[in-house]
C-alpha cells in the first residue's frame, strides 16, 4: 500500500512553495466564482488527500483538447497532471505505449474501480460495431464502456465528447455521438468549446476534490460558473455595440478600432460560454480580440446550427439591430435558467458547504469528508 | 519469427497501430495502420467555402493552424485572389512560429522518453550533471542548486509511488544508453519546454485569439486588423513589441537548450544514424513566401524532390504527379483498387474489411488501415523537416548548408547520415534554428509596412459570393511541421462541392501501394535492432522520428456518404436558430 500522501506535501517536497500552492486554490476559486474564504476551503481539501487517480480518454478527436491542457497557465499543466492528480493514462502525453498503457488502464479500472475520474476527448463512433475507432484492438464504445461506468464522475471535454461535434456534423458518416449518448446513465459533466479551456476543466477537478461534488450545472449538464453567461454580456466591444459603431467590412477602420463584430457574423449575442473573462494561453486574448466573430462553439451542435459562421444573426422585421440581439439573449437566458430550477445541484452543494463565520474549521472537516468518501 | 504489436502507439497525435515482424532480434517487416475515421472532408460538402478554414482547421488540434492556412489558400487559388502583404506576412509570422512549437514539443514532449530513462535521473550528480550543462550551453539555468531541485521532484514523485504518466514507462529498459546526469538535464529541460511552449505561442493568441485552433482567417486575408494609432487594433505597436520578445526568448531557447540536448543526446546513440533510413525519396512543396504564394521562387522553404538518396538532382515539382491507391486501404475505387486517382479526381468509398474488434492482429496481406497510401510519379515518398532539410541543402541554399555541415562535422558523419532515425531528429532542430532566425524578420516587415501607414490586412474583393463564378476549382499547398500538406476544393454554387487533402502523415504513415512499395514508416523500421520483443522501444524511436499525426492522416471521405444513427440536420432558417437555442 503507498504512502498516503498530501497534495500540499506533496508540492512542498517537489519545490512548490506554499504561496505559489494558495495561488493555485485562489486562481480556482475565482474561476468557479466562490467567495475568497472558499480559497481556504479548496487547499484544505487538496492538502489532505492521496492524489486521486485520472485517466483521460481519446476517441474521434484532433488532440485539441490535451494541447489546450498543455497551454494552461493557471494552473500549469505540471501541477494539474503531477502534484494535483496522478495522471495514469493519456495517450498523447504518457510514456507508456502499446500493451503496458492499456495494462496500466485496465489497473486503474480494477483496482480502483469506483475512485477515479475519467476525461473523455472526442466523439465515440456507433456505426459498424465501432470499426471507425479502434484502440489496442478495442473498439472506442466498448472501451468507453468499461472505463466510463466503472469511474467516480466522467469529464467530457471539447464539443466532440459533448455532443458529438464536428464528426457528427452534417451526415455523420460515422454515426459519431458524445459520451452521454453514446454512454447514458454515467456521472457526468459537460465542458464544450473547440476545444476545451483548461483554466475550467481545471476548476471543476478542484471543485470535485474539494467538495466531492460536481459544481452546480445547467440542464446539458454544463458548469454554470462557465456556461451561465451570453458572451455578448461579457464582451469588451459591447459598449460599441449599444451605441451602434460596427465593423461593416474586414480592415476597415471600425474594425482597426475594435468596433462590434455582429455585423461580420459575431454569435456571441446567442452564444454562453466565460471565453471573454477567463480568455486563452494565460489570459493574453480570446477569438473576438483577435478582430473575428465568435462561432459559438460552447452551444449545442455548433457546427450545423450556428454555421454560416460570417451571416449575420436574424432578427424579427420591425426590430432594430439592439432589440434584436437582446431578444436572442433572453431566449438563451431563459432556456439555462429553466434548466438549471430542474436540475438544481449547485444550490445543494452551495448551500451545504457554504462558509459561516467562525465555523470555518467544522465546515472544512465537512468538506473533506466528504470528498474524501467520494475519492479516496 | 515473432509478431510485435504496438498499439497504441503514445505520444502521437491520433490512433497509430505497428505491427513488425522480428527475426534475430532484427524487424525484418513492418506494417503501419490508422485505427480511427471521422470523414471530415464529407461534411464540408454544401458550406460555405469562406468558412472551411473553421472546418477543416479541427482535422488537427496538434497542428493546429496548419490545416486552417492550407484551406484559405485552397479557396483564394479557385477565386484568384491576392492577399494583402501585411496577411502574407501574419500567415508566415503564424506558420513559422508553429513550426518552432511544434518542434520543441515534438523533441522534449513526444520523443525524448524513448531516449531518456526519467528514474535513472536519480542516480545522477547534480555537480555533474551542472558542469555537463556548462560544457555545451550558456544557458543560465545550470547550477548544481538547480539540477538538485529537479532531482528532488523527480525523487518525490517515485517515493510517492504514484508516477502519473511517467508510471507505465520502460524504465530499465538496455537499449537506454544516457548517462544519470544526461537523464537528469534532460527531465530538467523536458519541464523548462512546457514553459517556453506556454510562454511563446501566446503569439497565436494575440495573432488568432487562442491556441490550440486560431480563429483569425479569412478567405482573402486576416481578421488582425493593423494600425499603428489605434491602441485597439489586434497589431499596434504595443504588440509588436510583445512579438518580438516572445520570439527572441524562443531563440534563446532553441539555439540555447534544444540544439544543444539534440546534439548531447546523439552523441551517446550515434548508431541510430545508421537506423530508420526509410524510402530514400524526399518531397516539399515548400513553403513561407516572400511575396506572393504564387511565387515559389521566393519561399523560404524551397520546393522540390530528391529520389534514391541523391542530393546532386533537386527534381522540379509537378503536383499533377500526385495519386493515391488504397490497395491496402479500407476503401474502394469504381475503377477498380489496382488503380491510383488524383486528388483532383477524389474518390473514396469508405468499405471497412478487417478483423471484428476486439481483435489480436490485423490481415495485412488484405486492406490494413484508413490511411490511404499517396505516391508520386507512383513512387512513395517521405515529408517532413528531413525532406525540407535536404532539398535546401541540396539546392545549395547557403544558410542551410553552413548549419547542416556544422551539425554533421560535430558527429564527424556524411550527409548520408542524415537519411537515419537520429537525421531527422536533426533536421527537425536545425529546421527550427533557422525559423526562429527569420521570425524577427517578418515582425519587423510587419513593423515598418504598419509605419508607413500600409493598414491593408484582407483582400475583399471577392467577399461577396456574388461575385464568383459559378463554378472554380484551386488548390492550397503548405509545409505544416510534419510535411507538405494540400487541400484541394471545388467550388459550385457558391458551396463546396468537392473537398479532399492528402496530409503530411498520409505520406509517411501509410500503407503498402498496388505494387506492393511500402510507405515511409513502414519501410524505415526495416532492420531496426530489438533487444526485448516484449518491448519494442527502439521501434517506437524510429516511428516518433517522423512526428506522426493520425488524425491528420485519415480524414479522407467518398462522393456517397452514408447517413447514419442521427437525423440530417439541416442548416436551419436563421429564425429557427434562434429559437432553437431555448431547448438547452
Amino acid at each position: 500500500m503507498a504512502r498516503q500522501e498530501t497534495v500540499l506535501n506533496d508540492c512542498m517536497r517537489r519545490g512548490v512553495s506554499r504561496r505559489r500552492f494558495m495561488e493555485f486554490c485562489g486562481t480556482m476559486a475565482a474561476t468557479l466564482a466562490l467567495p475568497e474564504a472558499y480559497t481556504q476551503t479548496i487547499a484544505a481539501a487538496l492538502g489532505q488527500k492521496r492524489k486521486p487517480t485520472l485517466v483521460w480518454l481519446e476517441f474521434q478527436d484532433c488532440a485539441g483538447n490535451s494541447e489546450s491542457m498543455l497551454r494552461s497557465t493557471h494552473p500549469t499543466v505540471e501541477e494539474v497532471v503531477l502534484e494535483t492528480l496522478s495522471w495514469e493514462y493519456h495517450e498523447t502525453i504518457m510514456a507508456g505505449y502499446g500493451k503496458h498503457a492499456e495494462a496500466a488502464l485496465q489497473r486503474v479500472v480494477k483496482e480502483e474501480k469506483g475512485k477515479y475520474l475519467v476525461v473523455v476527448e472526442g466523439s465515440i463512433p456507433l456505426a459498424e460495431e465501432g470499426i471507425y475507432c479502434t484502440i489496442g484492438g478495442r473498439s472506442a464504445i466498448e472501451i468507453a464502456r468499461e472505463v466510463c461506468r466503472n469511474a467516480a464522475a466522467t469529464i467530457a471535454i471539447g464539443s466532440c465528447a459533448w455532443d458529438g461535434g464536428l464528426p457528427s456534423a452534417g451526415i455523420n458518416p460515422t454515426g459519431a455521438v458524445g459520451v452521454q449518448e453514446a454512454v447514458p446513465g454515467l456521472k457526468l459533466v459537460n465542458l464544450p468549446g473547440c476545444p476545451h479551456n483548461a483554466t475550467n476543466t481545471a476548476a471543476v477537478l478542484v471543485h470535485y476534490l474539494t467538495f466531492g461534488e460536481l459544481p452546480a450545472m445547467d440542464g446539458d449538464n454544463r458548469p454554470l460558473f462557465a456556461y451561465g453567461q451570453l458572451i455578448h454580456d461579457q464582451c469588451e466591444r459591447r459598449a460599441h455595440y449599444d451605441a451602434g459603431r460596427f465593423v461593416q467590412t474586414w480592415g476597415d477602420e471600425g474594425h482597426r478600432k475594435g468596433y462590434c463584430l455582429f455585423k461580420m457574423g459575431c454569435k456571441g449575442p446567442e452564444a454562453t460560454y466565460n471565453c471573454p473573462t477567463v480568455r486563452w494561453n494565460g489570459g493574453t486574448s480570446w477569438p473576438v480580440k483577435s478582430g473575428h466573430g465568435c462561432i459559438g462553439c460552447a452551444s449545442s451542435r455548433f457546427w450545423d446550427t450556428k454555421s454560416p459562421f460570417y451571416e449575420r444573426l436574424p432578427h424579427p422585421a420591425g426590430f432594430g439591430v439592439d432589440v434584436t440581439a437582446g431578444e436572442i439573449g433572453w431566449t438563451v437566458v431563459a432556456g439555462v435558467a429553466a434548466a438549471t430550477a430542474a436540475h438544481a445541484v449547485g444550490h445543494v452543494v452551495r448551500d451545504h458547504f457554504s462558509p459561516k463565520n467562525g465555523d470555518s474549521t467544522a465546515h472544512e472537516e465537512e468538506a473533506v469528508t466528504a470528498a474524501s468518501a467520494e475519492v479516496k | 519469427m515473432a509478431r510485435v504489436v504496438i498499439d497504441p502507439v503514445t505520444r502521437i497525435e491520433g490512433h497509430l497501430r505497428i505491427e513488425t515482424e522480428v527475426n534475430g532480434g532484427r524487424v525484418t517487416d513492418a506494417w503501419s495502420s490508422g485505427t480511427m475515421f471521422r470523414g471530415i472532408e464529407l461534411i464540408l460538402r454544401g458550406r460555405d467555402p469562406r468558412e472551411a478554414w473553421i472546418w477543416a482547421q479541427r482535422i488537427c488540434g496538434v497542428c493546429t493552424t496548419v490545416h486552417a492556412l492550407a484551406s484559405v489558400r485552397a479557396v483564394e487559388n479557385a477565386l484568384g485572389i491576392e492577399v494583402p502583404a501585411n496577411a502574407q506576412l501574419v500567415r508566415n509570422i503564424i506558420a513559422g512560429s508553429q513550426n518552432v512549437q511544434d518542434h520543441v514539443v515534438h523533441f522534449y514532449h513526444l520523443h525524448a522518453l524513448d531516449w531518456v530513462d526519467v528514474t535513472l535521473a536519480l542516480k545522477a550528480d547534480p555537480a555533474k550533471t551542472s558542469q555537463l550543462a556548462q560544457s555545451i550551453s550558456e544557458w543560465p539555468k545550470s547550477s548544481t542548486t538547480y539540477f538538485k531541485g529537479v532531482q528532488d521532484r523527480v525523487k518525490a514523485l517515485v517515493a510517492s509511488r504514484q508516477l502519473s504518466l511517467f508510471s507505465s514507462g520502460d524504465w530499465g529498459h538496455p537499449a537506454y544508453q544516457l548517462p544519470p546526469e544526461a537523464n537528469l538535464l534532460a527531465v530538467a529541460h523536458y519541464i523548462e519546454a512546457l514553459d517556453m511552449q506556454r510562454d511563446f505561442i501566446r503569439i497565436h493568441a494575440v495573432l488568432g485569439g487562442k491556441n490550440p485552433h486560431l480563429q483569425s482567417y479569412l478567405v482573402g486575408g486576416m481578421t488582425t486588423a493593423i494600425d499603428g494609432n489605434e491602441p485597439e487594433a489586434v497589431i499596434n505597436p504595443e504588440r509588436i513589441t510583445l512579438f518580438n520578445e516572445l520570439a527572441a526568448r524562443a531563440k534563446d531557447f532553441v539555439q540555447q537548450v534544444y540544439i544543444p540536448d539534440v546534439l548531447a543526446v546523439a552523441s551517446f546513440y550515434k548508431e541510430w544514424f545508421g537506423y530508420g533510413e526509410g524510402l530514400g525519396n524526399f518531397m516539399a512543396y515548400g513553403d513561407l513566401p516572400s511575396g506572393s504564394i504564387n511565387q515559389p521562387a521566393g519561399f523560404f522553404f524551397p520546393r522540390g524532390v530528391i529520389l534514391n538518396r541523391d542530393l546532386s538532382t533537386v527534381h522540379p515539382l509537378d503536383p499533377g504527379k500526385i495519386s493515391e491507391y488504397v490497395t491496402h486501404s479500407w476503401y474502394e475505387y469504381s475503377v477498380g483498387d489496382g488503380a491510383s486517382r488524383k486528388p483532383a479526381e477524389g474518390e473514396t468509398n469508405p468499405k471497412y474489411s478487417g478483423p471484428k474488434p476486439p481483435y489480436e492482429y490485423l490481415d495485412t496481406n488484405a486492406k490494413y488501415s484508413w490511411l490511404k497510401a499517396p505516391r508520386y510519379d507512383d513512387k512513395p515518398m517521405e515529408v517532413g523537416p528531413l525532406a525540407r532539410t535536404l532539398i535546401a541543402y541540396a539546392s545549395g541554399d547557403e544558410q542551410v548548408k553552413k548549419t547542416v555541415d556544422g551539425v554533421l562535422a560535430h558527429f564527424n558523419a556524411p550527409p548520408t547520415a542524415l537519411f537515419s532515425t537520429l537525421g531527422r531528429i536533426a533536421a527537425r532542430a536545425i529546421e527550427a534554428d533557422l525559423v526562429v532566425q527569420k521570425l524577427p524578420d517578418w515582425i519587423a516587415q510587419l513593423d515598418d509596412n504598419m509605419a508607413h501607414g500600409d493598414v491593408r490586412i484582407h483582400n475583399g474583393d471577392k467577399w461577396d459570393p456574388e461575385s464568383w463564378p459559378k463554378s472554380c476549382a484551386g488548390f492550397g499547398l503548405e509545409e505544416a511541421p510534419r510535411g507538405s500538406l494540400g487541400h484541394w476544393v471545388e467550388i459550385e454554387n457558391k458551396k463546396i462541392a468537392n473537398y479532399q487533402a492528402i496530409v503530411p502523415s498520409t505520406w509517411n504513415a501509410g500503407p503498402r501501394d498496388a505494387h506492393g512499395q511500402r510507405g515511409a514508416y513502414e519501410a524505415a523500421l526495416i532492420n531496426t535492432p530489438i533487444a526485448d520483443p516484449e518491448r519494442p522501444l527502439e521501434v517506437l524511436r524510429t516511428v516518433h522520428s517522423f512526428d506522426p499525426c493520425l488524425a491528420c492522416a485519415v480524414h479522407v471521405v467518398d462522393a456517397q456518404g452514408r447517413p447514419y444513427g442521427r437525423e440530417v440536420v439541416a442548416t436551419p432558417e436563421p429564425e429557427t436558430a434562434a429559437v432553437g437555442l431555448g431547448g438547452y
